[in-house]
C-alpha cells in the first residue's frame, strides 16, 4: 500500500493541479493578508473559505483522479496487489497532497507574515486541521461516487451533488426545521443535526475558537455543557474521525467487491 | 519680624494641641485595638504594628481618628461579626488587612463598616474573605483608594459586595482592586460621585452597579470575567469613559448592562470578548461616542423602549453580530461609525462609504426568534439569506442604517 501511495503521491506532485491548487491558496492568502492587515479578519474570511472551497475540490479532485487513472488501476489490478491496498494508497495520495498544498499554501503567507508573534495562532491551527479532515472526507466520499459509478458524466454530476447538498441545501433545510419547530426544545436536535453534515461539524469546530463568546450566549443547558467546556471540541473532532473512516472503510468494501 | 512671630506663635499653637499618637502591639502598654480606641481623643493617631489581633466589632463612636497599620497588621474577625465599624467625621484608615468577616442572612458584616460619616479616608487595606469588603451607609466626602478586596463568592445570597456605597454623597472609589466578591462596587442612592481607575474581576454578578444614583461618573476602570461588567439601572446622568469591559462570557452576561437610564454618555471604552457587550433596555438620550467594540458575541443588543441613543465615531470590529434589535427604530441614530463587516465603497474618496450599512442582518433576527439557530452563524446558506436581506430588507428594520459609514477604523 505504501508503494501505490509513495506512486500515486509522486504522480500528484508533478501534476499540474496540484501547483495551481497550491497556488490559489498561496495567492489567497497573501491577498487577504496584505489587503486586510489584520490576523482576525483574514481568519473569518479564510473559514468562509474553507468550508466552501476544501470539499469541492477534494470532491472534484478526488473523481477526477479516480476516472482519470482507471486504466492504470486495472494494470495494477491485475498484479498480486491486495485491492484494498490498490484503492487506499491511491486514496491516500491524493488526499495527502491535496492537504500538502493547503497547509503550505495558507500556511506560507502567515508564517511570513508573523503567524507565530499573534494571538491568532490556535485560531489559524483549528482552521487548518479543519481544512485537512475536510479534504480526506471530502476525497473519500468522491472515491465511494466514482467506484459505485461507471459513468463519468453521473459520477461527476453526483459528486456535485453531494458537495451542494452538504454545503448550502442541508443548512437550509436545517433552518426551515429549526423555525418550523421553535416551540419544541431543540438543543439536542441542532447539536444532532450539525454532527451529520462535516461541513457543519467543522465550520462548529472553527466557532469554538471565534465565536464563543456567541455561543455562549444562548441559554439552553446542552448548549452551555458543548460549547462552555471542551466537550464541544472533542465530540468534533471525535465525529469528524468517524466521518473519515466510515466512507474509506466503505472504499474498502466496494473495492473488494467490483467486478472490473 | 512680624511673620516670624507668627511662624512662633504657629509652632507654639500646634505643639499645645498635638496630637497623642498611641501604638498598638504585643508587648506594648495597649495590646488591643479596642483598647487603644477607648483611649484615645478626638485627632490622635493609633499606630498598629505587625501582628495578627484577633478582635471583631471594634467600635469608634465620633471620635476622629487617624489609624495606621505598619507592616500590615493583620485583624482577623474569626468570622464574627464586623470588623470595624465606624460613626465619625474626619477620620482615616490605612495600612490594616483584615480576613475573616463572619457571614450571615441576616447582618451585612463588612470588613468596615462605615455610617453617617463625613470627611474621611480608608486606603492602602487589603481585605481577605470577607462578607461585605468596605461597607459605606448615609456618609457623605470620603475617599477609598488603593485597597485590595478578595473573597471567594459561590452563590448571590451567601456574599457580599466589595465596595458598597448607600445613601453617600461625593465619595471617590479610586485604585482598588476587588476580586471574587458578589458584586465588585455597589452603588444605591449615591450621588455626585467617582469610580476611578479600579479593577474588578472574577465577581460574581457585577464589577460595578448602579442602583438610583444620579450624575456619577466612572473612568478608567477594568471589568474582566465577572457575571457582567457593570450594570447601570435606574439612575441618571452617569458618564461613563475610557473603561475597558473584557471576557464577561455566558449566557446571562454583559459587558454593560443599561437598564432604565437617562441622559449619559459612553465615550472611549472597549468593549472585548463579551458575550454581549451593551444590552440596553429602556434607556433614553444616551451617547455612545468613539468605544471599540471587538469580537464579541453580540456588540450591541437593543431591547425595547430604547429612545434617543445616538451611536457615532464607534469602532465595531469581527462582532459575531453588531446589532441585534428589538421593536421600532424611535429616532435611535447610528451614524459614521466604522463597520467591519462593511463592503461598500468610496468613490469620491472623502473617508465615508457611498452605500449605507445595515448593522442589523437577517440572522440575528433568526436567532433572536429561534435562539438554537445560532449552531448555524457563519454558514454559507445565512451568509446568502443575509445578503439578500440586505438588498431588499423585509424582515429587518429598514430604516436602521448607517448613512456614512467610515471607510478606515477611527482613531481616537
Amino acid at each position: 500500500m505504501l508503494k501505490i501511495l509513495k506512486y500515486s503521491f509522486y504522480d500528484l506532485s508533478r501534476s499540474r493541479w496540484s501547483y495551481v491548487y497550491f497556488f490559489f491558496y498561496l495567492l489567497l492568502g497573501v491577498v487577504l493578508l496584505f489587503l486586510n492587515n489584520d490576523l482576525s479578519n483574514a481568519v473569518i474570511t479564510l473559514m468562509n473559505v474553507i468550508i466552501i472551497l476544501v470539499p469541492l475540490i477534494g470532491t472534484i479532485f478526488g473523481v477526477m483522479y479516480f476516472y482519470n487513472s482507471r486504466e492504470f488501476t486495472e494494470l495494477l489490478l491485475a498484479q498480486p496487489v491486495r485491492r484494498s491496498s490498490i484503492f487506499l494508497g491511491q486514496y491516500l495520495g491524493v488526499a495527502i497532497s491535496l492537504s500538502a498544498s493547503l497547509i503550505l499554501g495558507l500556511g506560507l503567507p502567515f508564517i511570513i507574515y508573523g503567524l507565530f508573534q499573534s494571538g491568532a495562532i490556535w485560531d489559524f491551527a483549528s482552521l487548518l486541521i479543519s481544512g485537512v479532515f475536510l479534504t480526506f472526507i471530502f476525497t473519500a466520499i468522491a472515491f465511494n461516487i466514482a467506484l459505485s459509478n461507471e459513468n463519468k458524466i453521473k459520477g461527476f454530476g453526483l459528486a456535485i451533488l453531494v458537495w451542494l447538498f452538504l454545503a448550502v441545501v442541508y443548512d437550509g433545510l436545517f433552518l426551515l426545521s429549526l423555525v418550523y419547530f421553535q416551540d419544541y426544545p431543540l438543543d439536542k436536535f441542532s447539536l444532532v443535526a450539525s454532527m451529520l453534515n462535516p461541513i457543519d461539524l467543522s465550520r462548529i469546530l472553527i466557532l469554538l475558537k471565534l465565536d464563543i463568546s456567541a455561543l455562549l450566549g444562548y441559554t439552553g443547558a446542552v448548549f452551555k455543557q458543548f460549547f462552555g467546556t471542551g466537550l464541544g471540541a472533542f465530540t468534533s473532532v471525535f465525529v469528524l474521525i468517524l466521518w473519515v473512516v466510515f466512507p474509506v472503510w466503505r472504499i474498502k468494501r466496494i473495492a473488494s467487491k467490483k467486478d472490473f | 519680624m512680624g511673620r516670624f512671630y507668627f511662624l512662633f506663635l504657629f509652632l507654639g499653637l500646634t505643639t499645645s494641641f498635638q496630637a497623642q499618637e498611641i501604638e498598638v502591639c504585643k508587648s506594648c502598654e495597649v495590646k488591643t485595638i479596642q483598647v487603644a480606641v477607648d483611649r484615645a481623643e478626638n485627632g490622635d493617631v493609633i499606630r498598629i504594628k505587625s501582628g495578627v489581633y484577633k478582635e471583631h466589632d471594634i467600635t469608634i463612636i465620633d471620635k476622629s481618628l487617624t489609624i495606621i497599620g505598619e507592616g500590615l497588621p493583620v485583624i482577623d474577625a474569626e468570622m464574627e461579626g464586623t470588623a470595624i465599624s465606624i460613626r465619625a467625621e474626619k477620620f482615616s484608615i490605612e495600612g490594616l488587612k483584615i480576613i475573616n468577616v463572619g457571614r450571615s442572612h441576616t447582618n451585612d458584616f463588612a470588613g468596615i463598616l462605615i455610617s453617617n460619616s463625613k470627611n474621611f479616608e480608608v486606603k492602602n487595606n487589603r481585605l481577605d474573605q470577607v462578607f461585605f469588603g468596605i461597607l459605606l451607609e448615609n456618609s457623605s466626602d470620603g475617599i477609598i483608594s488603593g485597597n485590595k478586596i478578595t473573597s471567594n463568592a459561590k452563590n448571590q445570597a451567601t456574599s457580599g459586595n466589595g465596595v458598597h456605597l448607600w445613601k453617600a454623597e461625593k465619595i471617590t472609589v479610586k485604585n482598588n482592586e476587588i476580586i471574587g466578591l458578589r458584586d465588585g462596587i455597589y452603588l444605591e442612592f449615591v450621588n455626585n460621585s467617582e469610580i476611578l481607575n479600579n479593577l474588578c474581576k472574577d465577581n460574581l454578578r457585577y464589577g460595578l452597579h448602579f442602583m438610583f444614583s444620579d450624575q456619577d461618573l466612572y473612568r478608567g476602570n477594568i471589568f474582566e470575567n465577572n457575571g457582567a461588567g457593570v450594570a447601570v439601572m435606574y439612575s441618571k446622568f452617569i458618564d461613563m469613559q475610557d473603561n475597558q469591559f473584557r471576557k464577561n462570557w455566558g449566557s446571562a452576561s454583559y459587558g454593560l448592562l443599561l437598564k432604565e437610564i437617562n441622559d449619559s454618555e459612553l465615550k472611549n471604552n472597549i468593549f472585548e470578548d463579551n458575550t454581549i457587550a451593551i444590552s440596553a433596555d429602556n434607556t433614553n438620550r444616551i451617547n455612545y461616542i468613539e468605544n471599540d467594540f471587538k469580537n464579541n458575541g453580540y456588540a450591541i443588543r437593543i431591547r425595547g423602549a430604547v429612545y434617543d441613543n445616538i451611536f457615532e465615531r464607534n469602532n465595531f470590529l469581527y462582532n459575531s453580530f453588531d446589532v441585534a434589535y428589538t421593536g421600532r427604530l424611535n429616532e435611535n441614530k447610528f451614524i459614521n461609525n466604522y463597520w467591519s463587516g462593511y463592503s461598500g465603497y468610496d468613490l469620491d474618496k472623502d473617508g465615508i462609504g457611498d452605500v449605507p450599512f445595515r448593522p442589523v442582518t437577517l440572522f440575528s433576527y433568526l436567532v433572536n426568534k429561534t435562539p438554537e439557530a445560532i449552531v448555524l452563524l457563519r454558514s454559507m446558506f445565512i451568509d446568502m439569506l443575509d445578503f439578500s436581506e440586505k438588498v431588499s430588507p423585509i424582515f429587518t428594520p429598514a430604516d436602521l442604517i448607517d448613512e456614512q459609514p467610515q471607510m478606515k477604523r477611527i482613531q481616537w
